[in-house]
């Protein structure tokens, strides 16, 4: 399939695969609308988009089964739609999203399927076929099965004997649609695994996924569709930034990173929280800690209250659920106690809030300052799912400023938390709102804010 | 064991129980010849060395009377499972059978207009090339009916052969109605018949049969591929309307071929496939070769029940008399979801 007409090897810097201005529509409805893609060679290519965006229709014409109106698609020089259906499956093959087998054939019959691009009608079996299966058995992990009826096995199972059947084909671009749509989030794992292990062999491969944490956690890179055009492609954290999807999703995705894996971690939003769409008007902010607040931050948020939060330590689990829902966030180093810096910081969003919540969280020596700057709130709400006594670990003196903050503040349920929220800013905005808008500035300025919020 | 093994194996059982099958329904009939007489009259035949003597009435018998009905039941047997088998893969469809596009309602109205309407055939065509010719047409029209931009759905060909077939149902009606003194004929063909067969009537479906049964397997494996679904056979390398088309082509004719002699005679092409895939498993390349010797083996036997009883009746009846009760049996004892 190398016969090529330029020998020379500066072939090979090529792309394996060009997509050039690929216009395809089905009976008046435009599906691609000009999409331009070049792949590499060894690349591993998540293909993601909102449904309908267009992916399963671009693999459709990559492996030549679609004719574009318009645009070229070109593997490995050679025009996938010029060729013959024999030509074209030697140099792309494709696992289908549908792994369902309705007849009863054995395992190796259905690898061995994948050997007709290659098979003569008139010709034998011959050695090379035999290795070809015997190579894709291997790579699969699915020798074990070849006796077996087809129908007898798993959905994970399956996907890897069509993967096996689409490696007997020996084409250097491999396309699998939702491969793991509808597996478990092990086989999601295995089978995203297994397709990485195969593009360190030498495939190429391009891969529809729908779930896009998969997709950036295993691709290479991302090639964003979205209303039949390309609305992105490159690395994961190039193409999956909240602008980009927020355009090509039209929903309300936040991006962090997984703490985990690293790579890029979207994370997608109820409607509400988006600031065009806020039913609640008003800044809280919020005093945590240790996973405490993590529910009334997305709560609150959600309710479209402007939230911001801290003083808090660096990876606790209020603080990762602040960045991933983007608030504005005071933080300190981990194990480190309130600073003056961050004590200023914290004073400077209490100050611009209409309101402060406490939550149920246990109090030492190092985060007493938030509750002593909570003291200069305009109003304070306090959640308790314990008596303040057992989550005390900074003697007396907490005890008292705590107990200033329970006489000024009301004390709510957990589920009571919006509702008393809203109250609360309702009544300190009919009593002082001039003295409210006149701290509305310093709030962009914070020194700390700056330094520590994202 | 090797496809390739188990296809031979099978082939050579299934052709040795066609010949034994053969061999008894010579010797039934109104005549009773044992099995050693009959294999005698055939080892004599002409071209072959042997010469034992076996009477003059127990070699025409055999050779005249019986062998001719025999060979026909075994082709058009042959022939109809065949024809099924590629069927029901074609549309991976269970209920598919040889006629689903037509064909043999196709060559009823030929062969019904030809016997009712008092005109003579252009160009010399008989009630056979009459049937056989207008099944083809049918099955063609079904076929251009169903097609579009090239493509042909398989779930399109299906609706349009059923549609077509409950048309041509009514043209026979039509006809029927204005049969007169020969509806008697025309009811005998319908239901599917080997009576009074000679030699000359086996000799177009010998011809026709066997270059496009080797045609066929040689397609068996698209076929195979074909079954898992085109998109699928497509990505595999098919050229996915190149070969349903000639798929379609090759079964129809064979399918005219043998229902212009017999009329239709259902339930073969439906029920051997089913069974030997029972058998044999779903791969085209041994469900082809057995079927048809199946087919062959199960007609020659149904038409020996057919004649044996105190009156000839339609071998048709015999079929379907046997094979919807067994086809129910398939039904209930297994579940036949995907085929």
């Amino acid at each position: 399939m190398n016969d090529g007409p330029d020998p020379s090897g500066s072939f090979a810097a090529a792309p394996l695969v060009a997509a050039e201005d690929l216009h395809v529509g089905f009976g008046g409805t435009t599906v691609l609308d000009g999409v331009d893609a070049a792949i590499d060679r060894g690349a591993f290519v998540g293909l993601v988009g909102p449904n309908g965006a267009g992916k399963t229709t671009l693999l459709r014409t990559l492996n030549g089964t679609l004719k574009p109106d318009s645009g070229t698609v070109t593997v490995d020089g050679e025009r996938v739609h010029d060729l013959s259906s024999k030509a074209a499956s030697r140099l792309v093959a494709t696992v289908p999203q549908d792994t369902t087998v309705a007849f009863e054939f054995d395992v190796r019959t259905v690898v061995e399927m994948g050997r007709n691009p290659h098979r003569s009608r008139f010709g034998g079996w011959s050695e090379a076929d035999t290795e070809a299966v015997e190579r894709a058995f291997e790579w699969t992990d699915t020798r074990q099965f070849a006796d077996r009826g087809i129908a007898t096995l798993s959905g994970g199972e399956r996907q890897r004997v069509l993967l096996a059947r689409a490696l007997a084909q020996e084409s250097p671009l491999l396309l699998l649609d939702e491969p793991t749509a509808s597996l478990d989030i092990n086989h999601q794992v295995r089978t995203l695994e297994l397709v990485r292990e195969l593009v360190a062999r030498g495939k190429t491969a391009i891969a529809a996924i729908h779930d896009l944490n998969l997709a950036a956690q295993y691709c290479d890179e991302l090639l964003l569709l979205s209303d039949g055009d390309v609305a992105g492609f490159g690395p994961p954290e190039t193409v999956l930034t909240e602008d980009t999807l927020g355009a090509a999703f039209d929903a309300n995705a936040v991006v962090s990173r997984h703490p985990v894996t690293g790579s890029v971690y979207v994370t997608a939003l109820p409607e509400g929280r988006r600031s065009d769409s806020r039913a609640q008007s008003g800044r809280v902010h919020v005093v945590g800690g240790g996973g405490t607040a993590a529910r009334y931050l997305y709560v609150l948020d959600a309710a479209g209250f402007e939230v911001t939060a801290g003083v808090l330590n660096e990876g606790d689990t209020d603080a990762e659920a602040a960045r991933s829902l983007a608030l504005d966030l005071v933080t300190v180093d981990p194990f480190a106690g309130v600073d003056s810096e961050a004590r200023e910081a914290v004073e400077t969003r209490i100050d611009a809030a209409d309101c402060v919540l406490v939550a149920d969280v246990e109090v030492g020596t190092g985060n007493l300052p938030n509750l002593r700057a909570a003291a200069d709130a305009d109003s304070v709400v306090l959640v308790e799912e314990r008596p303040f006594a057992e989550r005390n670990y900074a003697g007396p003196e907490a005890r008292d400023v705590y107990d200033e903050l329970r006489t000024r503040g009301h004390v709510v349920d957990p589920s009571a938390v919006p509702a008393a929220v809203a109250a609360a800013i309702e009544a300190s905005a009919s009593d002082g709102s001039t003295f409210q808008s006149a701290h509305q500035s310093p709030t962009n300025g914070g020194v700390a804010g700056d330094d520590s919020a994202r | 064991m090797s496809i390739r093994t188990r296809t031979v194996a099978w082939s050579v059982a299934l052709s040795g129980a066609l010949v034994a099958v053969g061999v008894a329904s010579a010797g039934i009939g109104p005549v009773s010849i044992p099995p050693a007489t009959v294999a005698k009259v055939l080892l004599s035949a002409d071209p072959l060395p042997f010469a034992f003597d076996v009477g003059r009435t127990n070699r025409i018998i055999v050779r005249d009377v019986r062998l001719p009905r025999i060979a026909l039941a075994a082709f058009v047997g042959f022939a109809l499972a065949t024809a099924g088998t590629v069927m029901q893969g074609f549309f991976r469809n269970p209920m598919a059978d040889p006629s689903i596009v037509g064909v043999s309602s196709g060559a009823a109205v030929g062969a019904v207009a030809t016997i009712v309407v008092p005109y003579a055939l252009p160009f010399g065509l008989e009630l056979q090339g009459a049937a056989f010719v207008s099944a083809v047409i049918t099955a063609f029209g079904v076929y251009l009916i169903a097609t579009r931009d090239g493509r042909t759905p398989t779930a399109t060909l299906l609706l349009a052969g059923v549609a077509v077939q409950t048309f041509l149902g009514a043209v026979i009606s039509l006809l029927l109605l204005h049969s007169g003194q020969s509806i008697r004929r025309v009811v005998y063909w319908l239901m599917g018949h080997l009576g009074g067969t000679t030699w000359a009537e086996v000799r177009v479906i010998a011809l026709v049969l066997p270059p496009l049964f080797l045609l066929l397997l040689l397609y068996a494996r698209d076929l195979n591929v074909l079954l898992l679904g085109e998109e699928d056979a497509h990505a595999l390398g098919i050229e996915v309307e190149r070969t349903k088309r000639l798929l379609l082509a090759a079964s129809s004719v064979v399918t005219a071929a043998a229902v212009a002699v017999t009329g239709v005679i259902g339930f073969v092409g439906l029920i051997v496939p089913h069974a030997m895939r029972l058998l044999v498993g779903p791969d085209h390349r041994i469900l082809l070769p057995t079927s048809a010797l199946a087919g062959a083996s199960f007609l020659v036997a149904t038409d020996t029940l057919a004649r044996s009883g105190p009156t000839e009746i339609p071998v048709g009846i015999v079929t379907a008399a046997l094979g919807a009760p067994f086809f129910l049996y398939l039904l209930r004892s297994r579940e036949v979801t995907g085929l």
